[in-house]
């Protein structure tokens, strides 16, 4: 009888491990099945390798890593660059080991997403010191090691102009992912945003998860009950720094006939529920196929690593996206902005 | 031929057609996915083409099988005696960030800091197996229920202590949130020397191979004469098996659901330890997570004996070392998943029907011996 039961629960467990393995499917899906091409004939013999290695989900993401991919796809039209981008494992424990097989297999230069692969980038630059890498999101923390930041306070400034703008209650609200230094960045330049416009407007903010518990990024459920509290208190925009959780976000504002502001990549285009599409005012655009582009292309003219990059209105590695229309009519006044900005007339504040 | 060695063949015959059958419906997935078996194939085998790069690879592949190795023991000493620890989890997770703190706040000679080190894991990973233990014991709470649960629990604790009172130093421009850095002397010398005997380059990727793996190989061992020759290990499993039984036969099944429970929580404490001892020298937001959940299926799949759980580790790290090869080949690396899920499931119907011809095989050489003998009754 306790056998009986035993290997009921057996079944059971293997069922559990099926499951984990389709989730892990549906993430991973899609990865590498690009075509690295042979290098066209302008490239000449010094051969331009780059490899880039995503972040857990990969490719796919209609986010982070696809404006990643996006950049490199760039280098390939642009520069003739032969391009390889592999995906982590769903628990992220071969970040390190798809670098240093990218390394070994010749790649040079090499790109990992995401601020993750700091401590790894560090060590395999350690261990090739003649290859150059870049890591975005995170600082250089090696002499063959380029940092690919973004000034996201400066672009989070211009979504606060246009949420301050556009908000019949002069009440809007931020969620943040993960409240770490980098979400707070968002939270900093948006919540100044607004103030120049509205310096009363009122401003709801909320952050999914604490710092060091990154399922805030990929929490949509989270994401729409903090939301919904904004809307229900009167907010009628709000701005989303959270990753995967900005769905929830933008469900909320469905429901309650609001807007939102998106982020990173135009969320207005890659979202697929197309009800959803019509509640994203604008997005902030966070430039990372810019940057991807832009260091392969340094890279290329000798560029050595060891400092960091980063990304501001003045080279367009942050911005507004203007699907939709919904900003056009303020185009003039954010524009003014954030040539305000470019000329540093204003000084964008980095901390909350 | 004798009925063990006839069992012994049938459970390899049972694994190696599950394995070709694996392949088999995972071709069907690799072309569903456009791309090329064959490619996809070749490159589970693909090293690299420098030495180099084999031995990283080599290094990459040994390494993620202790982990998995340690994994299995735990949840397979539970399974011993029917009892599901799922809590392994979230036991390994505890341990290895109170371990990784505890190291971090003295010095001490390197054989002493391991040994404390190694030991705080398992006291850790042993009592917070206690508690659904007594739980089962004492209120006959369901344990897979409790472990469940406790995991939730374990994983939320864990990542609160590395971002609060276990929180060391942040590098500039870094995110990661980690327990403050292992000084020299806590670190698992690697045995990269292995590589010398081959005439190899040693791996270069960090940490080497790790020497932890001499610890796990011991594990194994111990594990298997504890469960195997002793007096404790035949009451585990009396207890398992029936426990009235074992209760009658003076074997009290109380006392071994908490020692069962407690051994497997303890050695669950350890699957952290290689790779903050032997590479990251922290617990931090990077630390590989799911070990837990995995060692279920390398359990499973190496039928709970140490012997099948280091060949299933293997297996395992075998496939999980491909992702980036795999990649470069152009095929898409979540087919190792779909590889490793069939091989789980296949096995375990391949186990089943091993089981039922090996008694069929065993009844009708009994009853050849017996003649045309009727079998005696026993009164009930």
């Amino acid at each position: 009888m306790l056998g009986k039961r035993f290997n009921r629960m057996a079944i059971g467990s293997v069922a559990g491990v099926m499951l984990m393995a389709a989730a892990a499917c549906g993430g991973g899906s899609g990865g590498g099945t690009t075509a690295s091409e042979a290098p066209s004939s302008e490239a000449s013999e010094s051969t331009l390798k780059v490899g880039l290695a995503f972040d857990v989900g990969g490719r796919g993401d209609k986010s982070f890593n696809d404006a990643a991919y996006a950049g490199l796809e760039k280098a390939k039209t642009d520069l003739g660059a032969e391009i390889k981008e592999l995906s982590p494992t769903a628990d992220g424990s071969n970040r390190g080991d798809l670098l240093r097989q990218l390394a070994d297999a010749g790649y040079n230069p090499i790109i990992g997403v995401g601020f993750a692969y700091g401590d790894d980038i560090k060590k395999t630059a350690a261990e090739y010191p003649d290859i150059q890498f870049a890591v975005v999101d995170s600082a250089s923390n090696g002499p063959n090691v380029t940092g690919l930041l973004f000034a996201e306070e400066q672009g989070s400034y211009l979504a606060g102009v246009a949420a301050a703008t556009k908000s019949e209650a002069d009440h809007v609200g931020f969620v943040g992912g993960v409240e770490n230094d980098l979400i707070k960045k968002f939270e900093a330049g948006f919540v100044a945003g607004v103030k120049s416009v509205k310096p009363d407007a009122k401003i709801d903010i909320k952050y999914l998860t604490p710092d060091g518990d990154f399922s805030g990024f990929k929490a949509p459920d989270k994401g729409k009950v903090a939301a919904e509290k904004m809307y229900q208190d009167g907010a009628d925009i709000v701005y989303h720094a959270a990753g995967d959780s900005g769905l929830g976000v933008f469900q909320a504002a469905a429901a309650a006939k609001k807007k939102a502001i998106g982020v990173d990549s135009d969320q207005r285009q890659t979202v697929k529920e197309t009800n959803l599409q019509g509640v994203i005012m604008t997005s902030m655009l966070k430039r990372v196929d810019v940057g991807v582009f832009e260091f392969i292309k340094a890279f290329q003219g000798g560029a050595k690593g060891g400092t960091n990059v980063t990304y501001d209105l003045k080279v367009d590695g942050v911005g507004l996206s203007t699907t939709g229309g919904e900003i056009d009519d303020i185009k003039d006044k954010l524009d003014a902005a954030k040539q305000d900005i470019v000329d540093g007339k204003i000084t964008v504040p980095t901390k909350p | 031929m004798p009925a063990g060695l006839n069992r012994a063949l049938l459970t390899v015959v049972g694994a190696v057609v599950a394995i070709v059958l694996a392949i088999a419906i995972s071709s069907v997935a690799i072309i569903a996915a456009g791309a090329d078996p064959v490619a996809a194939l070749t490159a589970f085998f693909d090293f690299g083409a420098s030495e180099r790069s084999v031995s990283n690879n080599i290094a990459a592949f040994l390494n993620r099988s202790v982990p998995l190795f340690i994994s299995g023991l735990a949840v397979a000493v539970g399974f011993r005696m029917n009892l599901f620890n799922i809590g392994v989890e979230g036991q390994y997770r505890l341990a290895a960030i109170v371990a990784a703190y505890v190291g971090s706040t003295f010095t001490a000679p390197a054989p002493i800091q391991i040994a404390v080190i190694v030991v705080v894991a398992a006291a850790v990973g042993g009592l917070y197996a206690l508690i659904p233990a007594v739980m089962k014991v004492t209120r006959g709470v369901n344990e897979v229920i409790a472990t469940i649960m406790l995991n939730y629990i374990a994983i939320n604790l864990t990542s609160f202590l590395v971002r609060g009172p276990f929180a060391g130093e942040r590098a500039e421009g870094q995110l990661t949130t980690t327990t403050p850095k292992l000084g020299e002397s806590a670190m698992f010398p690697n045995i990269n020397f292995i590589f010398d005997w081959f005439g190899q380059p040693p791996p270069t990727r960090g940490g080497g191979v790790w020497g932890f793996l001499l610890l796990a190989v011991v594990l194994g061992v111990v594990v298997w004469a504890v469960l195997e020759r002793t007096r404790f290990g035949f009451g585990v499993k009396a207890s398992g098996l029936n426990g009235p039984a074992a209760l009658a036969s003076g074997v009290d099944p109380r006392k071994m659901i908490i020692a069962a429970m407690v051994m497997s929580g303890a050695i669950a404490g350890l699957i952290g330890l290689p790779e903050i001892l032997g590479d990251r020298g922290a617990f931090n937001s990077n630390f590989t997570a799911g070990l837990g959940f995995l060692g279920i299926a390398v359990a499973l799949l190496g039928r709970n004996k140490p012997v099948g759980i280091a060949f299933a580790a293997l297996l395992f790290a075998f496939l999980d070392r491909a992702q980036g090869a795999l990649q470069i080949a152009e095929v898409p690396a979540s087919v190792v998943t779909i590889i490793q899920g069939v091989i789980v499931l296949l096995v375990v119907v391949a186990n089943e029907v091993t089981n039922r011809l090996a008694l069929r095989l065993e009844e009708r050489r009994a009853a050849q011996q017996l003649g045309s003998n009727t079998p005696v009754e026993v009164a009930a």
